[in-house]
């Protein structure tokens, strides 16, 4: 373990902790699916920083040149799933605060559940 | 044709949700959504035939082989819970969003069927797959779909349910992402067997430990292991009834099935148990889930979420059968998945019955209504004595298994724990007969009984859950090989 | 210099992240998440991921800073104070933790010889040329040896669609009133002379730069996905400003509805069509008897076809169900 080794992978370790703060902390639902992309960007960079070899290039073969070093191309294929789903699950988490506000006129984690309690 | 049946048990209703989106009529989409969960379940047990007789099927996607590419794996362990899912969506499938119970208009329905179908299919795909990021992709199709079918309840707090299980499911997702990532990084291959080959030259790597840590936290988030159970009561409370059933029925099971899977398959009961010592976490948080479930079960006013909070309770039992990491251990934990599965998904759908009928399932508007709808209060109280484990029930099976696991242990005292939760269930069961055949309604006690639609496929998988009670050659049969086989004692 | 450049945008990252935090003006918020992803696509591609980046910019920073945005113009800004809790922070430490504690024994970052890079992968770079016959590694290993994961992908995508027209509805149930994203703000743009002729020079750049990126994915960064989105994007341009019922009179909301089934069943036919040649689901080689890498190469073909349609009609049918949402205050 060196400091120019992994730095890179303590930052996104605090990057992933700011994402994930936002989601499980605040109230409003919507800042709560921000909080949500921020944890997933997160860990798709660690991923992408996984994948990088030093002094190599985008995984796109270059013909007839002899010895090209390139990243590993793997990540950067389990990565492109990990945005759809995040992306999916935004929706879905953004439709489902769309309803709430329909239904009680707020999206404050606090006064639904003081509405919830109003309403047996 | 047959050697593509493992494909085939996830294509078929893989491609019958997009189909419903085409054909949109709801008769012809609910013979759909039948026909493929028939087809699906006839498949699964056709594979499980298959590997008791020849062992296990690998079946390569696209033609390329593992590690390279992605794998579909079919052993005793995977076909035994592939039958669970399929057969039970099978019954549950062609009900749609049953009546009333869902705020959802008709022009919507054909929808509902394809996420159903899409919950399904996302579930057999993770039982089936021998790829950890696969496992990923197909978890995350169930959890979307799930997601969306809680959210579907006629109370708006559905809405709110749906939510959390959104966000504590995406905690777990994430963090399973997170593990495969960790896991990735130090053997460099995604295929179970592939990894679990390569892990004993890195498993002393905090890297490694760490993988072990977020996958295992990240699936129990999504199997209700206590305390990482809050969204779970909630969610099965306010959902359709059908989908509660579902969701009780499936979901939880394949999560367990994937815990066990990535504790004995791949990361080897040695270094989980042996090294890590996790069966002193596993065991204290089995037992709290099991009390703290029956308890919260005790005190609830609606029938749906007392059911709920019983689902943790039993929960606990199935973790309490893998701490043990014994074969009988184990054996009870997998004969339990079977067994809670008939149990909870037909006491879920008698729920659904008077549903349908009296469009609640608040204890207090139950009164009487045993005499109202004998048939559907006979089918829960059969379900109840299940829960409770009575002998003749299956979920006496599964605690026999349990109660000889404490003992072989040698510890008496949790085979008395067993026992003593089992006298909490009869409480909060008691409590729903009591209001059913003994409180009166105030109001007329005119016969009418739910829909034959309803009450045959409650029926069904009530009889299901007496006649494995008695006959276990399927259901402990089967778990008992599938454990020898987790833990490398047997073939 | 890179380590300089890569460090200098983890600290601008980490300081949007803190900003989303912090600020209560959710709209600010929404701008800053669309910032955060753009400033990770530029990372992703000074570490080689080109696609990842490029998908990145067109989903993180396209639709779902417009789906944040759609959504606060229903629910509103700002958010109520923060509560004070100890709890959440004790969770995101704990996990703070283990992720500190993964990284002691990790491979030093950039290291060729860590495991990951000499397993596997060195097959996929190798083989490629040879088994696919197309330079973009990614897209072969997304296309076909790992082409089953991209079908979940599609799948995904497909329970999104079909979650949000059960929960927010096609658009067109919305009854009247006053509109959200869309038709509020046309009211709005429509004044805008500029705006209104570069959109409609525009938006049919955006719609064949799309059908570029779809058939251009072997070559160099592109595929189905990201075509899709673009293709999406374009429609949803068009829509903002001249109101999403123009565009409902071009693509019904059946159409889409049908879009969203063809490309996956598009996707799972081609899967079907390698059985009946007897070969596996998805192996492609077999729909090309005698040139199985041409069999690959039509079969990746008719995937990413299917992938592109389905991503647009879901990403079009989220927008038609967000913007005929009718705004109930």
């Amino acid at each position: 373990m060196t400091l120019a080794g992994h730095w890179i992978y303590w930052a996104i370790v605090a990057l992933m902790m700011v994402g994930l703060y936002v989601l499980i902390a605040r109230e409003n639902l919507v800042k709560k699916i921000m909080g949500l992309n921020l944890f997933q960007v997160s860990v798709i960079l660690f991923y992408v920083a996984v994948a990088k070899v030093r002094g190599g290039t985008a995984p796109i073969l270059v013909e007839g040149a002899g010895d090209v070093v390139y990243s590993n191309p793997l990540p950067h294929v389990l990565m492109l799933t990990a945005i759809v789903v995040g992306v999916s699950l935004t929706a879905v988490g953004l439709g489902l605060a769309v309803r709430i506000r329909a239904a009680y006129g707020s999206v404050e984690e606090d006064e639904l559940d003081r509405l919830d309690e109003a309403d047996p | 044709m047959s050697e593509h049946l493992p494909v085939l048990q996830v294509v078929i209703p893989l491609l019958c949700a997009p189909l419903a989106l085409l054909v949109r009529r709801e008769a012809a989409v609910r013979t759909l959504a039948f026909a493929a969960a028939a087809a699906s379940f006839a498949i699964s047990v056709a594979l499980l035939v298959s590997v008791l007789a020849d062992g296990p099927i690998s079946y390569p996607l696209g033609g390329w082989y593992p590690p390279l590419g992605i794998e579909y794996r079919v052993d005793t362990l995977s076909a035994f819970v592939l039958c669970v899912v399929s057969g039970v969506a099978a019954v549950l499938l062609p009900l749609g969003p049953g009546r009333g119970g869902h705020g959802l208009p008709s022009g919507r329905l054909h929808w509902f069927y394809a996420a159903l179908l899409l919950a399904q299919a996302g579930l057999l795909g993770v039982t089936i797959t021998g790829d950890l990021f696969n496992v990923f992709v197909f978890l995350e199709i169930s959890s979307l779909a799930s997601y969306v079918l809680v959210g579907l309840g006629s109370d708006r707090r559905a809405l709110r349910a749906a939510f959390t299980y959104l966000v504590m499911g995406t905690i777990g997702g994430t963090f399973v992402l997170i593990g495969i990532g960790f896991a990735y990084q130090m053997t460099g291959t995604l295929n179970l067997d592939d990894l679990a080959q390569r892990l004993p030259e890195v498993r002393h790597k905090s890297t490694m430990l760490a993988a072990f840590a977020f996958l295992s936290v990240g699936v129990s988030l999504k199997l209700a292991v206590f305390p990482l159970h809050q969204w779970l009561p909630n969610a099965y409370a306010y959902a359709p009834p059908v989908v509660s059933a579902f969701l009780a029925a499936t979901a939880t099971k394949v999560a367990y099935y994937l815990l066990a899977r990535l504790v004995f398959t791949v990361f080897g009961v040695a270094y989980v148990f042996g090294e890590l010592g996790l069966g002193w976490l596993l065991f204290p948080l089995s037992l709290a889930a099991i009390f703290a479930g029956a308890l919260a079960a005790i005190r609830q006013t609606d029938v749906k979420k007392l059911l709920a909070y019983s689902s943790v309770s039993q929960i606990g039992y199935l973790t309490l059968g893998l701490s043990f990491a014994s074969l009988s251990g184990l054996t009870g934990g997998l004969v339990h998945l079977f067994n809670h599965a008939l149990t909870k998904g037909g006491l879920f759908l008698a729920v659904a019955c008077v549903v349908a009928r009296s469009g609640s399932s608040r204890l207090d508007d139950w009164r009487g209504i045993g005499r109202r709808m004998p048939w559907t209060m006979a089918a829960f109280v059969a379900g109840g004595l299940g829960l409770i484990g009575v002998p003749g029930t299956a979920g006496f099976v599964s605690k026999w298994y349990l109660v000889q696991a404490a003992l072989e242990a040698g510890r008496a005292e949790l085979a008395l724990g067993i026992l003593a939760s089992s006298l909490l269930a009869v409480v909060y069961v008691w409590r729903v007969v009591e209001t059913a055949y003994f409180r009166d309604p105030g109001g007329p006690e005119t016969r009418a009984e739910a829909p034959l639609s309803l009450l045959g496929p409650t029926w069904v998988l009530i009889g299901a859950s007496l006649y494995f009670g008695v006959f276990t050659e399927w259901s402990a049969g089967v778990a008992s090989k599938a454990a020898a086989m987790l833990l490398g004692v047997g073939p | 210099m890179i380590p300089l450049i890569s460090a200098a945008l983890f600290a601008f990252l980490l300081a949007v992240a803190v900003a989303v935090a912090r600020t209560r003006d959710l709209f600010a918020a929404a701008m800053l998440t669309g910032i955060f992803s753009l400033l990770s696509a530029g990372l992703f591609t000074l570490l080689d991921a080109v696609d990842v980046a490029f998908t990145e910019a067109a989903v993180g920073a396209g639709i779902s800073t417009l789906l944040i945005l759609g959504t606060l113009s229903l629910t509103g800004s700002p958010e109520a104070p923060p509560r004070r809790s100890w709890a959440p922070l004790g969770v995101v430490a704990l996990a703070g933790g283990a992720l500190l504690y993964a990284t002691l024994d990790m491979p030093a970052f950039g290291d060729p010889g860590a495991p990951a890079h000499l397993h596997v992968a060195p097959e996929y770079l190798a083989d490629t040329p040879e088994d696919i016959g197309i330079p973009n590694v990614v897209t072969a290993v997304l296309a076909s040896y790992r082409g089953y994961d991209t079908l979940g992908e599609l799948v995904v995508i497909l329970a999104a669609g079909v979650g949000v027209l059960l929960l927010v509805g096609s658009g067109d149930g919305g009854g009247g009133g006053e509109r959200a994203l869309g038709s509020e703000s046309h009211v709005r743009m429509r004044e805008k002379l500029v705006l209104r002729v570069v959109a409609r020079r525009l938006v049919p750049f955006v719609l064949l730069f799309a059908l570029y990126v779809q058939f251009h994915g072997d070559y160099g960064p592109g595929g189905g996905f990201q075509a899709g989105v673009v293709f999406a994007a374009g429609l949803i341009l068009y829509g903002m400003i001249f109101g999403v019922d123009e565009v409902r009179r071009v693509v019904g909301p059946r159409a889409v509805e049908v879009g969203i089934a063809a490309g996956v069943l598009l996707f799972i036919g081609v899967g079907v069509a390698s059985l009946l040649g007897g070969a596996n689901f998805l192996d492609y080689s077999a729909l090309d008897p005698h040139d199985p890498a041409h069999g690959r190469h039509l079969g990746i073909l008719g995937i990413e076809l299917g992938v592109g349609v389905t991503v647009a009609s879901v990403m079009t049918a989220i927008y038609y169900g967000f913007a005929g949402r009718s705004r109930r205050a």
